[in-house]
């Protein structure tokens, strides 16, 4: 147990470090005009070429890659090129709003769909029809459509809540619930369509299965066949629906970002990437490999406890 | 699987495949959300393929008589936008855009996270690990910051960048078929099919690409949608070039000059949000179609019976179940009804053992399922009684059965392993039961269900009782079950073909133990069987069933000597040819009967 947590780690180590060179390397074809964006339009060649060095930018990719690497092992994630922010501090503080999105969405997600999942396979009749149209509507449309006709009719006409802006939620809970509703909205659409209808799926296959009927035969309770047995058979695949949603939201905070003007990691990544902010980039990169493999470890770990035949060690 | 719930399994041909992709067809073009949303999907593309002969202008070209010029203005249908050019023009444009987004990244997906899902899904070891690190490497890749990193390499090019959110999107397929392929895998008729020695890429096409087909197209459907969905997106980030027209772009332009003109924006977003959910709503006929009846939530309950039906004449006599004149129909497809049993009776005395004997869909699991009360949802009881010791049974609520079941009358079923709960110990599923039907505490509860294992010779009950079924033996878990169903000591026992689904020298040690513990107990048991080795080793009386009828009764010596039924006889010459006593098909198919159900 300990050796498998052990080696999916060192995997996860090989892999991170794949990946930001990977990333590292592709950006080094952007280079040349990382140091034009610093110094602005007027800058003359000979300043954009001192900069280069002084960035350390004409060095081999090999060699600067090397150079972050060291600065990483010692804890020192480099600053970024144009705010002069240290990367790990700047990434933090843009984390708490896209956590505080993505966590809030995900719990209440999670809520909904497992429990019109059940209801929908367990009473069958209007419930499963209502959960049905339920995730179907959720598709529909994608997220910056719900992301702006939500800002359309709730912001701007309405003036129910404000179009844009983040309130920390240690500063004003208030305002900081009324700053994240509608992301957390579309988040939440998107999310029960995608786990209710997973949920419900699972809950009807395993609800037919020929232990079901023997429990039954035994006289056990219909709420402990539907809730302890069939949903606990149910919830190693909705876990891993729940992980993927997890991280699809991560990802897709950065569109919902943008459209409410949210100071979260999706823009901030978004708006490093085109300025070629190379130090954060790779911070960025480093961080989500990092989010990626811990909540995939969890997701089996927890999945083999669940399931003793899916055990993978 | 028994015969009660399964009326349509193990015909995994190719005449039954291809019917059924006939079928498939059939029912999509009968479906009319399937007919409108197709018509609204070809019509858009026809649009935007028609964009050049319908658009009076190139929808870059900017005039500056256009700037926010209102709907209707000559040469500009839908007016123009904030630079002058045609919205009408745009928008046509924009489909193209959409539609190759969404046909590249989708493509990409299916075709790589399909093919790395089989294989990692069904060749295990090193295989697997390769294609496990692969794709968590994708997954890894933060996705929309990939397409962002990527700029200079893609140059913005919507194409390109699509081509690598499909390779994004690929681990979603490749996790649901690599899941589905280790399921199948597992499964029982794969392993038969392993070991009858088809090919690996044979199995793969004919066992398990039908378990993994349906997924994927319904996760295709929606691919396409969000592939769509993101092109869009990354455009009102205004990534890529301002040259390609796309609904994303003009969102964000409409969004922009909002208080100006709210058209501009609505024109856009109206015609994205009918070409997304068109996809999706069409997606999900196609999936209806292709997995045919999509699976139906099922209430649990008690069955269903029609009003009147429990035609009870009284006098209760010796009998401890008695079954009068029972009548059950299940729905058919077409909408009619087809009756699976005509008036069955049927009596069993305390402490008999009857077996009720017919080839399969010959209505005897359904008699002894409809004594249980555990009929799937769907069945009706149209007319009869079920008696036990003088109380009505039909017509009880699922609450006042689950008091029956369990104590009075168990159940020992066919197939041993699918009948145990996977998640949950050996012990745990006994200690349930026994609670749940004497209320003895957990402790209690447990110190009987080792005891209970000892006694149905089990040599190591410990080890068994803190057991998950997948580690005993068929044999054991069919003790266990047994086990099970004797907790409480009931007074009718039905099994339903309870060696059916075991090696031939287990068989008889079942035997002997349902015979050892009926003596003890004093039970009745009701053996559903089309084995008249079974029949002839442990029963007293015989039951004959035919289409749903009952059509001979009597003790076993005199039936076998004197069959008075030309069914019944035939049944016993047939076992004549048999060389040895197990069978798993019907034993002959008699003339006009049908298949099961």
């Amino acid at each position: 147990m300990l050796q498998y947590i052990l080696r999916r780690l060192a995997t996860a180590l090989v892999l991170a470090l794949l990946v930001t060179f990977f990333t590292f390397w592709l950006l080094s074809s952007s280079f040349d005009g990382v140091a034009a964006n610093i110094l602005g339009p007027a800058a003359t060649s000979e300043a954009i070429e001192a900069l280069q060095v002084q960035l350390g930018l004409d060095r081999s990719v090999v060699v600067q890659y090397f150079d972050w690497l060291g600065g990483v092992l010692t804890g020192d994630f480099g600053n970024s090129y144009f705010t002069s922010e240290p990367v790990a501090q700047a990434v933090g503080s843009r984390l708490g709003v896209t956590l505080s999105l993505v966590l809030v969405a995900l719990a209440i997600s999670v809520v909904i769909s497992v429990a019109l999942g059940v209801l929908a396979a367990s009473r069958a009749g209007a419930v499963d029809r209502l959960s049905q149209a339920v995730s179907l509507t959720g598709h529909l449309f994608p997220n910056l459509l719900i992301a702006i006709v939500l800002v359309v009719v709730f912001a701007v006409n309405l003036g129910w809540f404000p179009a844009t802006g983040y309130t920390p939620l240690a500063e004003n809970p208030g305002r900081w619930a009324l700053a994240i509703t509608l992301p957390v909205i579309v988040l939440v659409i998107n999310g029960i369509a995608n786990m209710a209808a997973q949920v419900r799926g699972t809950m009807i296959g395993e609800l037919q299965k020929d232990y079901v009927r023997t429990l039954r035969s035994r006289g056990v309770a219909t709420r402990s066949i539907v809730y302890r047995h069939a949903l606990r058979n149910a919830a190693s695949p909705a876990l891993v629906v729940m992980s993927l949603e997890f991280l699809s939201m991560f990802g897709g905070a950065l569109i919902i970002e943008n459209v409410f003007a949210l100071p979260g990691f999706g823009s901030f990544a978004f708006n490093s990437a085109l300025r070629g902010d190379v130090p954060v980039i790779l911070g960025i990169t480093l961080f989500s490999v990092l989010l990626v493999v811990s909540i995939n470890l969890l997701t089996d770990l927890i999945n083999g406890w669940l399931n003793p035949k899916a055990r993978l060690f | 699987m028994s015969e009660a719930q399964a009326p349509e399994t193990e015909t995994e041909t190719e005449a039954a495949d291809t019917t059924q992709r006939r079928s498939a067809f059939g029912r999509l073009i009968r479906d009319p959300q399937a007919v409108i949303t197709a018509t609204i999907l070809v019509v858009i593309v026809l649009l935007g393929l028609l964009a050049p002969l319908l658009a009076q202008h190139d929808p870059n070209e900017s005039a500056l008589s256009a700037v926010n010029a209102d709907p209707g203005t000559p040469g500009y249908l839908l007016g123009g936008d904030q630079s002058g050019r045609d919205i009408f023009a745009r928008l046509l444009y924009s489909i193209n855009t959409s539609v190759l987004s969404g046909l590249i990244g989708t493509s990409v997906a299916v075709a790589v996270g399909l093919t790395f899902g089989l294989i990692g899904g069904y060749f295990g070891g090193r295989t697997r690990f390769a294609t496990e690190w692969l794709f968590n490497l994708i997954m890894t890749f933060p996705g929309l910051l990939l397409l962002i990193v990527l700029l200079p390499v893609t140059g913005g090019d919507f194409r390109a960048t699509m081509l690598i959110f499909g390779v994004l999107l690929a681990p979603g397929v490749y996790r649901i078929v690599r899941n589905l392929t280790v399921g199948a895998r597992n499964e029982l008729y794969v392993d038969a099919a392993r070991v009858s020695g088809l090919s690996s890429p044979r199995i793969l096409r004919r066992q398990v690409m039908p378990t993994v087909r349906g997924p994927v197209i319904i996760s295709a459907a929606f691919l396409t949608g969000s592939a769509i969905g993101v092109q869009s997106g990354l455009a009102f980030l205004g990534l890529g070039s301002t040259e390609v027209p796309s609904f994303g772009a003009m969102i964000a332009d409409g969004f922009r000059n909002y208080y100006v003109d709210p058209l501009q924006f609505v024109w856009p977003a109206a015609f994205l949000g009918v070409l997304t959910s068109a996809l999706v709503l069409f997606g999900n006929s196609l999936r209806d179609a292709l997995a045919g009846a999509r699976p139906k939530a099922q209430k649990i309950a008690a069955p269903s019976v029609q009003a009147g039906s429990p035609a009870s004449r009284g006098e209760a006599g010796e009998a401890l179940v008695q079954i009068e004149g029972l009548s059950l129909s299940y729905p058919t497809p077409s909408g009619g009804v087809k009756e699976v049993l005509s008036g069955v009776s049927l009596a069993i005395r305390p402490g008999e053992t009857l077996g009720l004997v017919g080839e399969s869909g010959s209505g005897k699991s359904q008699t002894a399922f409809s004594v249980l009360g555990l009929l799937p949802p769907d069945a009706v009881i149209t007319s009869g009684s079920i008696r036990l010791e003088g109380r009505e049974l039909l017509g009880l609520r699922e609450r006042e059965l689950i008091q029956v079941r369990g104590r009075a009358i168990a159940y020992v079923p066919q197939e041993p392993m699918s009948n145990l709960d996977p998640s949950f110990t050996i012990g745990a599923q006994l200690v349930e039961g026994i609670r749940a039907t004497s209320g003895l505490p957990r402790a209690a509860a447990g110190k009987r269900a080792l005891e209970l294992l000892d006694h149905v010779g089990i040599p190591d009950p410990k080890r068994v009782f803190s057991s998950y079924p997948h580690q005993i033996s068929g044999g054991m878990a069919q003790r266990v079950l047994i086990a099970g169903a004797v907790a409480s000591r009931p007074r009718l026992l039905i099994a339903d073909e309870p060696t059916t689904a075991l090696d031939v020298t287990i068989q008889a040690e079942i035997l002997d133990l349902l015979r050892d513990l009926q003596a003890e107990m004093g039970m009745a048991i009701l053996m559903v069987t089309h084995n008249f080795g079974v029949v002839a080793d442990i029963c007293d009386r015989i039951a004959v069933m035919q289409q749903g009828r009952i059509v001979e009764t009597g003790e076993v010596e005199a039936v076998f000597r004197d069959p008075q039924h030309p069914y019944t006889r035939m049944l016993l010459d047939s076992i004549l040819d048999e060389s040895h006593v197990r069978t798993d098909s019907p034993v002959l198919v008699a003339p006009g009967a049908e298949g099961p159900r």
